[in-house]
This record gives C-alpha cells, structure tokens and sequence, in this order.
C-alpha cells in the first residue's frame, strides 16, 4: 500500500482521523467567518471603504484570488459536513437502546445540538450565497457605483437593501445566534481534538472558544441592526 | 437519664430506614425485549450500600418465588471495577468519584423514586437484567494495553530512570478500574476516556516506548471496531467516572493518535523503528 493510501486508510478511516478533520476544516471555517465579518465591518467606513474592499476582493491575483479561496472554503464545508453527518450516524447507532431516565452532568447544550446548529447554518450558507453572491430573485447584480474612476459593484448599497427587509434580517439574526452557538463548542473543542489541550490550558481554550462566538455574534448582529435601525443608510 | 434526653438519644443512634419507589429494568436475556418493573423497596437501612439494598430487593423476590434482579458485583470497596448500573440517569449514582458499591442509601430520601438501568450501549450488550458484557474493553487491552517484557533477569529497577512527575502522571491514568462509566455516560456511546487511560498509563513512561505507536493504533482500531460511538468533547465521562480521570488523557490518545500516523505513514517505512517521538 502506498503511503498516501495508507495514510488517508489512517485516517478516514478512525474515529480520531475523521475528527482531526473536521477540526481543522473548522478552524479554516472559523478564521474564515473573522475575516469576513471584519471585511463587512467595513460599512461602517462608509460606501467607498467596503466597495474599494469588494473590489480587491474581486481583482485580487487577476482574479484568480477569489476563485482559490471559494474553492478552498467549498472543499473545508463539503469535508466538515460529510464527516461530521456520518460520526453523528455512528454515534446514535452506538447507543441503540436510549435510557428511561436521561440525564446530563454537565455536557453544554451547545455541544449537545452542533448537528442541529450545524444543519441550519447549511441551510443558511447557501441562502446567504444566492442572496448576496449568486443574486438570485434580486437585482443587485445591476448596482453599480463609481470608485476612483472606474465602475464596480457597489456593495454598499445591496447590504443595505438586503437587510433592509425585514424577514431576511430575521433570518440572518437567527443563523448568527447558531452560529455563536457552534463556534462557543466548536472553537474550544478544536483544541481537544488536536490534541492540543492540556490541563493548564483547558480552561483558558473553554473562554477563547466562548469569546470568539461571542465576538462573531456580536460583530455580525451589529452590521444587520445598523442597517435595520438605519444607523447607516 | 431523663426522658427527652433518652429519646432524642435514641432517634440520632438509630439508623433511619427509607422506603423508595424503585423503577429497574428487567430484560430475560441478550435478545429478549426490556421493561422497568415497579418494586417498592420497604425498611432499607440508611447505612446500606446501593448494592446492600438490591440483596434486600432481591431477598424478598426470592422468598416468594420471584426471578432476582440480576447485577455486577465484586470487591465491593470501589476498586474493582465490576459494579455499575445507572442510577437515575447517572453511571454509579448521583455521588460523584465513587462507584456503585460506595454510594450509601443515605444518599436518599424517603419517599424517593430511583431508576436502575443497565449501563446503554451497542458495543455492552445486555446479558440479563442490569448485567451487561464488557467484553470490548478486553479486545482493546489485548491490542495494546500492555508492555512486551522479555523473559531473563530482571533488570536493577533504578537503572531506568523516570521523572516523579511522569511516574505521577502515570498513575493518574493507571487509576482506571475499566468499570464503563465513562462508555455509558458518553452520549453518543464512546469509550474514548477508557482507552485514553489505558494507553496514556504506558505512553508516559519510558518502559511503554517502544510499543507506543502500535499500541496507539491497535487500541484506536479496536476500540472504533467495537462499535463505540465517536468523542465528541462534551465530557460527560470524565464527570461520570468513579476515579475522576480527566479528560486531558483523551488529548493526549489525540496527540499521540497524529504521532502515530505520521509515524507509520512517513518514517516506519524508511527503517526507524520504536515509538521514539
């Protein structure tokens, strides 16, 4: 057998190998949806801050830039939910028979519904994507604005319009509150599951995984009750 | 001695008795369906153990000719590891650190509801009532949870040396009576806690070296084989265990998880050897 082959068999093939996967596509996970609010945070810099970021983000490496980071981020997902779906089906599989009397000692209920929190930001990635990136039922598409003399989307104004109605805005409160929920386990559990976590710093990754939900939720939900709130319009 | 002294002596000196509701699953044999069956448990001593209790329960079935619940028991002092049931929801009962046999009736109250299931899992088939088969915990030590000692005289016991700190640390691990607790808190079934234990208690030292790769993969393999279910931090297990092994001992069969696979994968194949790393 190869080394490659043996290595993957290792792998994804074990109970550990399949979790050390799903941690570090959702560390990549993760990182990403700093950026990204940081990048969104923006708005508040005013129309020509976010579009001239739009812009940098669409022309970067000719390109190319985009292209590579929408794949990357594809394949993290793709990894993240596939794996994360069948040790889940492992899991109820390895308890067929539940107890009368069920109790919990101190497992957090954000660790005991990532599946469920885990499913409805899917659903919500891929609203989110035809809402502001595919456009979809929309005309954003048509937004243009003038910006050091040459014509880009004008990114401004569809956050603006998007968040604007308030059913969509409902909705991406909703998604930010089970996103905050995921990362508040998933970001501490990560440290475990690589390994990483030792007695001394176990606790100090328990608040950095509850500061960083919080801190994505609180930076999120802020840009949609601006816009709601017409702090920036 | 006057009266109310005589009285108030006597109702502190006098073990109180509890009468409880209890709820216990009953199932005939490993592929027979379950039930709870409703047995009221009259005059238990406070001062019984959690086991003592059940040879009263069972005391009485007996005498009229009823089938006795059938449970795990051995040393009945905490160190053996045989005893355990889930006590309202919970591995060894509502008193943390301890097992089975060393949770006291005082725990209770009179009046009290208890439910008594067998400890829940795929891989711990029931065999008869609370009994369950532990069967894949020994498939796990048989893939690596030990030491290869070769046969010959035995070497001065300090020509080896170990810092006080990794032999300490050791024992921490070595606790583990390997009772299940862990497997049957864990929601979704999995003996990470257990074999983590096993694994670390030789990882630490120097003696558990040269195995230590393949001992990692053997026991990770066959616990996944058993059909435990997957660690998904929430550390239930450590909370549910008689001897409070932490779950630092799962970081580490984490840790030592990638070390193996980089190990096997990339250097075993050019010729080093042992579990130097």
């Amino acid at each position: 057998m190869s080394t490659l082959t043996h290595a993957v068999a290792l792998t994804v093939g074990s109970s550990i190998g399949k979790k050390a996967l799903v941690a570090v596509t959702g560390a990549v996970l993760a990182g990403f949806v700093l950026g990204h609010m940081i990048g969104n945070l923006l708005i508040f810099a005013g129309p020509d801050a976010i579009n001239e970021y739009g812009h940098l983000l669409q022309t970067m490496l000719h390109g190319m830039g985009v292209w590579v980071a929408r794949i990357g981020l594809l394949a993290c997902t793709v990894v993240h939910v596939v794996l994360t779906v069948q040790l889940t089906r492992e899991n109820r599989a390895a308890r067929p028979g539940r107890y009368g009397y069920d109790a919990t000692i101190q497992a957090t209920r954000s660790s005991r519904t990532m599946i469920f929190s885990g499913l409805t930001l899917l659903a919500f990635i891929v609203y989110h994507l035809m809402h502001f990136t595919l456009r979809v039922g929309n005309e954003y598409a048509t937004y243009k604005t003038t910006l050091h003399g040459e014509q880009v989307h004008d990114v401004y104004r569809m956050v603006i319009d998007g968040f604007s109605w308030w059913p969509a805005s409902v909705f991406y409160l909703i998604a930010m509150a089970m996103l905050c929920s995921h990362l508040s386990h998933g970001v501490s559990s990560m440290f475990q599951t690589l390994g990483l976590s030792t007695p001394r710093t176990m606790g100090t990754f328990r608040m950095v995984g509850r500061a960083y939900a919080a801190l994505i939720f609180g930076g999120n939900a802020f840009i949609v009750l601006a816009v709601w709130f017409k702090w920036v319009h | 001695m006057p009266s109310l002294f005589r009285n108030f002596y006597l109702k502190t000196s006098m073990a109180r008795t509890l009468n409880l509701h209890l709820k216990i699953w009953r199932q005939p044999g490993p592929d027979a369906g379950g039930w709870f069956q409703e047995i009221e448990a009259s005059e238990i001593p406070e001062t019984a153990s959690f086991l003592e209790m059940l040879d009263i329960v069972n005391q009485k079935l007996i005498s009229v000719s009823g089938d006795p619940v059938v449970f795990d028991h051995d040393c009945r002092e905490g160190i053996c590891g045989t005893c355990g049931m889930v006590i309202n929801g919970v591995p060894h009962g509502p008193q943390r650190g301890t097992t089975t046999c060393q949770l006291h009736m005082r725990t209770f109250n009179d009046g009290d509801t208890i439910w008594i299931e067998p400890f829940r899992a795929k891989a711990f088939p029931i065999i008869k009532d609370l009994m369950v088969n532990r069967s894949g915990f020994d498939r796990i030590m048989a893939a690596g949870g030990f030491i290869s000692v070769r046969t010959g005289a035995a070497q001065d016991a300090n020509a080896l040396p170990i810092s006080k700190e990794a032999a300490d640390s050791s024992m921490d691990a070595a606790e583990c009576i390997g009772c299940g607790a862990c497997v049957a808190s864990c929601k979704n079934a999995s003996a990470m806690l257990f074999t983590a234990a096993k694994a670390g208690q030789f990882n630490m030292l120097p003696q558990g070296q040269p195995e230590k790769h393949r001992r990692v993969l053997g026991m990770v393999k066959t616990m996944d084989e058993a059909g435990f279910g997957n660690c998904t931090n929430q550390y239930e297990c450590e909370a549910a265990c008689p001897k409070r092994i932490g779950v630092r001992w799962i970081s580490k069969l984490n840790r030592d998880y990638t070390l193996a696979v980089v190990h096997d994968t990339l250097l075993a194949p050019v010729g080093k050897g042992g579990g130097e790393g």
